[in-house]
């Protein structure tokens, strides 16, 4: 089986059993940000210390990405011919921060704003080493 | 701030010119601006002049006249155009020069805008997994908003069909074919519920503004415009916008009811003060959104605005009556020059065929972009 890598270290735990977004808190004021930043957008503070985000939240809003992103920067298949629609959202983490993601679900009929969603690590690309390239994702709890 | 006047406009052809530089654009522009206030490059005090894509904007002196002038390269994303003009007016008002020029071009490869998502700070892992794109975001805001306020599909439809309508009349637009509500309905989903003629495209084309002090504007031209106010702000923590990894669980306003608000209030006006509007339509969502963020109605009241032709050139608040963004396009630089542009020909009455029937005294613009800022311009006659 291929090496499975993520798209880039700090973004989320992985390899891992339990795979989770890697965020920061606010250790002033509490806010929590997605991906990890050294400055609090809401009090401006600085001091800001790790913190493993929650694994399940709610459908905010979402989109359908319906056509081929350009690449770069992006690294999926942008082929017209075989390229794969894939739904985009906002998942609300409760009491911590609303997170943009790939959703597993491209299908207009099957998604609805305050949907149950939960984290999931999906496959991307292969890169020029064979490895497989992942990301994270947020799929509907059935 | 009654003491700074429009005195002249020009403008190249929005669209696609292959073979011509998008700075020759600009420069197409400036001539245009120069010969409607019958003034020359040479009499330029000062410039501002800017392109997200295109190029350093200084180095057109070399195919203006080199004559000394202060020209400011201006680079703020979607704002460009409006802080050139910010940066200009303010130039007068300080009383450092008394006539000058605010210029803003561009020149996009063809389809969505390729997001560099490092100098956008963002990590590389955000454009790699497929997130980095504009459009998202616009199909993501107006996604909820319908379910919130009720705002139907065949209004999002017919805002692109009054912007077409609206280009066809305009021979500076680069769409100039009216389009069915069916017809935009049934075009290719991009990002739903948002489909191709609901979204503008990136494009080309150029616009100058020759600024002066008002207590001199009448040397220049008959019916010199007077700015109210010009306003630039950046999103507030809280805010939904573009390019945004995560966002606050409290939503807070965006940049455009910022803006706004603070335009009507240094200009000592107010929403119901306007006769006319242009607002950022990146697709037709955004106008319709921009509608209440602009204090224009409250949430949900442009389905009924809309749908009964309220913002159409003939009804009682026409909104982006040379096409908008979606039937000129969008060269990044040059968008909210365009619409101060249009502002002054129907403040003006030289509007021509789409000319509005209101004798307007009034116009506001908006111009909204990455990464959450936005820009606003109120003018009188």
């Amino acid at each position: 089986m291929a090496t499975q890598v993520p798209v880039e270290e700090g973004v989320f735990s992985w390899p891992s059993d339990d795979p989770r977004l890697l965020g920061s808190r606010c250790a002033d004021c509490g806010t929590v940000v997605f991906p990890r930043q050294h400055g609090c957008p809401r009090c401006t503070g600085s001091d800001m210390r790790d913190t493993e985000l929650g694994t399940h939240g709610t459908l905010w809003t979402w989109t359908v990405q319906a056509f081929p992103p350009k690449a770069p920067p992006f690294i999926g298949d942008a082929d017209p011919a075989t390229f794969e629609p894939y739904g985009v959202g906002y998942v609300e983490l409760p009491g911590e921060v609303k997170v943009e993601a790939r959703l597993t679900e491209s299908d207009p009929e099957k998604l609805s704003v305050g949907q149950e969603m939960e984290l999931r690590i999906v496959p991307l690309t292969t890169d020029d080493e064979g490895n497989e390239v992942v990301t994270f994702a947020f799929a509907p709890v059935s | 701030m009654d003491d700074v006047a429009i005195v002249g406009i020009g403008m190249h052809e929005f669209g696609r010119h292959d073979g011509m530089s998008g700075q020759d654009q600009g420069v197409v522009a400036v001539r245009r601006a120069l010969a409607d206030a019958g003034l020359r490059w040479e009499d330029m005090e000062f410039a501002f002049g800017g392109s997200a894509a295109a190029g350093a904007a200084d180095t057109m002196v070399s195919k203006l006249g080199l004559t000394g002038l202060q020209f400011i390269n201006v680079s703020n994303g979607c704002a460009t155009g409006g802080s050139a003009l910010f940066s200009a007016v303010n130039t007068i008002k300080s009383g450092t020069f008394d006539l000058g020029i605010a210029i803003g071009y561009d020149k996009h490869e063809r389809g969505a805008f390729r997001v560099n998502t490092r100098a956008s700070g963002l990590g590389d892992w955000y454009g790699k997994s497929g997130l980095a794109l504009t459009t998202q975001f616009f199909g993501m805001k107006i996604n909820r908003y319908m379910e919130e306020f009720g705002i139907s599909h065949s209004t999002l439809a017919k805002v692109s069909v009054k912007a077409m309508k609206n280009g066809s009349i305009n021979p500076m637009a680069w769409r100039r074919k009216p389009l069915s509500e069916n017809e935009v309905l049934e075009s290719r989903m991009l990002s739903y519920p948002l489909t191709q003629y609901m979204f503008c495209s990136p494009g080309e084309g150029g616009v100058a503004l020759v600024l002066a002090r008002a207590d001199r504007a009448k040397d220049y031209c008959d019916t010199p415009i007077h700015l109210k106010s010009a306003v630039v702000r950046s999103r507030r923590f809280g805010s939904f916008e573009v390019m945004a990894p995560s966002l606050a669980l409290d939503r807070a306003a965006g940049p455009t009811v910022d803006a706004s608000a603070a335009a009507f209030e240094a200009a000592g006006m107010t929403p119901a003060d306007m006769d006319i509007a242009q607002l950022q339509d990146t697709e037709s969502g955004a106008e319709i959104m921009h509608m209440a963020e602009c204090g224009f109605c409250e949430d949900g009241e442009q389905e009924e605005l809309i749908q009964s032709g309220a913002t159409d050139i003939g009804g009682s608040f026409p909104i982006n009556t040379d096409g908008g963004c979606l039937a000129n396009g969008e060269p990044v630089g040059a968008s909210g020059l365009r619409q101060v542009y249009e502002n002054v020909l129907q403040l003006r009455g030289d509007a021509g065929e789409r000319q509005v029937p209101n004798d307007p005294h009034t116009a506001f613009t908006h111009v909204y972009g990455a990464p959450g800022i936005s820009g606003v311009t109120i003018l009188s006659r």
